[in-house]
């Protein structure tokens, strides 16, 4: 019994060290830090943006702004062709443009980590099997099963969504069963399994949490390609025509005809916005990488 | 990959086993991509017939129809039949090249991916070469001397690219050169393929196309290359270490002969696999280019299709995609073999 109670606080304090380690080795690489940075500060501005942007900014119907400015007074970016502010159309559109990639990220990272798990447990005819699906999804080109699943599920962001997630969940797939094959060839599985752990505590309570660290790194790389993909489907007119997200600006824009009137200050601003937030989740990403796997170091 | 190590003893016995090695390990990759290309018709089966809840519906939207009408379009279209009976008539069209017929165009879906396919390939393919062409050579020289400045800047800017959304920089070098903003003028024509004013045929119908191909190839080119920089870096990066480089020093190469003639070609293999397994983006890539230039290709077609959504339309573009990327798969392996240094010297 007191053998049981103490376990919990020895285990914590190697964990807690070690994260301090992590934190120190990662505030040494600039190109982290600077993408922690830019991702905070978007995610605070699109935390706050309620506090200062309301329906009388947005709605279509009641702004009365001029109609496809250049930036002026009052319009630090220009306006759209309803009238509406650009810049404050930008921090709004991160709001939806960043959840639907979070979403659709954990929805990749739930169903590639359970594939890999299952995949690199049950090694018989299950797990390839699994990677036979795997294999079979790689080969497919992804823009075109993403565009042909959101429109035969109807435009919107859930759809987009799914999308997203059933074309990504394969690199994680992977990743995971090879992590789990290493882990489950280290003699304290055998121990676990010595001592009656059934197959379900074995992936869970002794596999998983050693794959973690490496499904949270992957999962930071795949936000960014979400937040591209989602940009891109939302562009190609998948999206939600009434909700405003960085595609479906630069979708607008397009289609209003904003090129041919050579309106930069409507295009640049969301094209921006997806570069900055894709960028810091990429350097992010490839920081806790190289942290992670020291054999990266000088790369 | 079981057949790649089951050629090496044959390697030792002699050069008549060795090339009848290659048959099999065609005949191996060939199967696999029949059976891939089997997976993507059930794919796309599932995803075009037994998803949308009615398609009845949908095509006779906006159109007051008796339900007498609705039944018979069911038989007509062969709704009522069993799944797998629908399955099989669906393989078989399409082995025979039926894709079925376009809503939109009232014409048929085989027809309308033939026209189109030209140019998608012209597109794709120039696109393709100097992205490739580009992106090693970045890959080599920052790879060779990573860490220096070339090669720090060079990272740095594929990464940036890679962030970029291809649309995007699309709609961007669009505005700058077609357009013009402030002193630019307008160089470049703003989309289409050709100029329906100039004669169609001759010297002044090539240079025209190769005017309208400029924007959309550049934009492909900076989005791709990206990922070919990060390949070949690495491949090269991984090799750095191996001892016969030692070796081609010690016997006094210059540092330009042991890149060029040992470190290379043995960093081109593993990249070789990787660049067709990217060809996908390129696919990719082509759909939001041709759709941002108005490029009268496949992609094109695709953006045209998603507006209604004309869904047979739909479903013979992914499958013609997905098939060009399980034919480039197969070539992919069948160019490993021929790359292969242990191969080629026999």
């Amino acid at each position: 019994m007191t053998a049981a109670t103490h376990a919990p606080a020895a285990v914590e304090v190697p964990r807690h060290h070690a994260f301090g380690r992590f934190c120190r080795a990662y505030a040494k690489r600039p190109a982290g830090l600077a993408g922690l940075g830019l991702l905070v500060a978007f995610g605070v501005l699109a935390l706050a943006s309620p506090l200062f942007i309301g329906d009388d900014q947005l709605n279509v119907i009641k702004v009365d702004g001029p109609q496809l400015s250049p930036p002026v007074d009052g319009y630090p970016l220009g306006t759209d062709q309803a009238g509406r502010s650009v810049l404050l159309l930008v921090i709004w559109g991160a709001r939806e443009s960043l959840s639907i990639g979070i979403i659709a990220t954990a929805l990749t990272v739930v169903l590639g980590s359970a594939v890999g798990l299952l995949a690199g447990h049950y090694q018989g005819r299950v797990g390839q099997g699994l990677m036979h699906v795997t294999d079979w999804f790689i080969a497919l080109p992804s823009l075109p099963l993403a565009i042909s699943l959101s429109a035969v599920l109807g435009q919107g962001a859930a759809s987009i969504t799914i999308a997203i997630a059933v074309t990504s969940w394969t690199a994680t797939a992977r990743l995971v069963r090879a992590q789990t094959l290493a882990v489950e060839a280290r003699p304290f599985i055998e121990r676990a399994r010595a001592l009656g752990a059934g197959n379900t505590q074995i992936m869970i309570r002794h596999v998983l949490p050693n794959v973690m660290p490496l499904i949270l790194v992957s999962s930071t790389l795949t936000v960014a390609s979400a937040i591209l993909s989602e940009a891109t489907l939302t562009f190609l007119g998948l999206g939600d025509p009434t909700s405003v997200t960085w595609g479906s600006m630069l979708q607008a824009a397009f289609a209003g005809g904003a090129v041919t009137a050579g309106a930069w200050w409507y295009l640049i601003p969301p094209g921006i916005a997806i570069l900055i937030v894709v960028l810091g989740f990429t350097l992010v990403g490839r920081a806790v990488e190289h942290v992670l796997n020291p054999r990266m170091v000088g790369r | 990959m079981s057949s790649l190590t089951a050629a090496g003893p044959a390697k030792v016995k002699g050069q008549g086993v060795k090339r009848s090695g290659f048959l099999p390990y065609l005949g191996s990759k060939l199967a696999a991509a029949l059976v891939s290309f089997f997976v993507t018709l059930v794919i796309g089966f599932v995803i075009f017939s037994l998803m949308p809840a009615d398609p009845v519906r949908t095509l006779t939207r906006g159109r007051p129809t008796s339900e007498a009408q609705l039944a018979q379009i069911r038989v007509q279209l062969g709704l009522d039949d069993p799944i797998w009976e629908r399955f099989l008539t669906f393989v078989g069209n399409t082995l025979k090249g039926e894709l079925g017929y376009s809503w939109q165009f009232q014409q048929s879906v085989s027809s309308l991916v033939a026209d189109r396919l030209g140019p998608t390939l012209l597109l794709m393919g120039t696109a393709a070469v100097l992205s490739i062409a580009l992106g090693l050579w970045l890959g080599i020289r920052s790879g060779w001397r990573h860490g220096s400045l070339f090669d720090r800047i060079a990272s740095s800017a594929s990464l940036t690219l890679w962030s970029v959304p291809t649309f995007w920089l699309g709609m961007i070098l669009l505005v700058t050169f077609s357009v013009g903003v402030g002193p630019i003028p307008s160089l470049l024509p703003a989309g289409g393929m050709s100029d329906p004013s100039l004669p169609q045929e001759g010297w002044t119908h090539v240079v025209d196309v190769a005017r309208h191909l400029v924007l959309p190839c550049l934009t492909m080119v900076l989005v791709v290359f990206a990922q070919y920089v990060t390949v070949m870096r690495t491949s090269i990066i991984d090799e750095m270490g191996s001892p016969y480089l030692l070796t081609a020093r010690a016997k006094g190469l210059t540092d330009d002969a042991v890149r060029r003639r040992h470190a290379v070609p043995n960093a081109l293999l593993p990249s070789v696999t990787m660049i067709f397994m990217h060809l996908g983006v390129l696919v990719s890539g082509a759909i939001t280019v041709e759709a941002v230039y108005s490029w009268p290709g496949l992609g094109y077609l695709t953006y045209e299709a998603l507006k209604i959504p004309d869904l047979p339309l739909l479903q013979g573009t992914f499958i013609v995609f997905s098939a060009s990327v399980i034919i480039m798969n197969l070539l992919a392996d069948v160019v490993y073999r021929f790359l292969d240094p242990r191969v080629r010297a026999q």
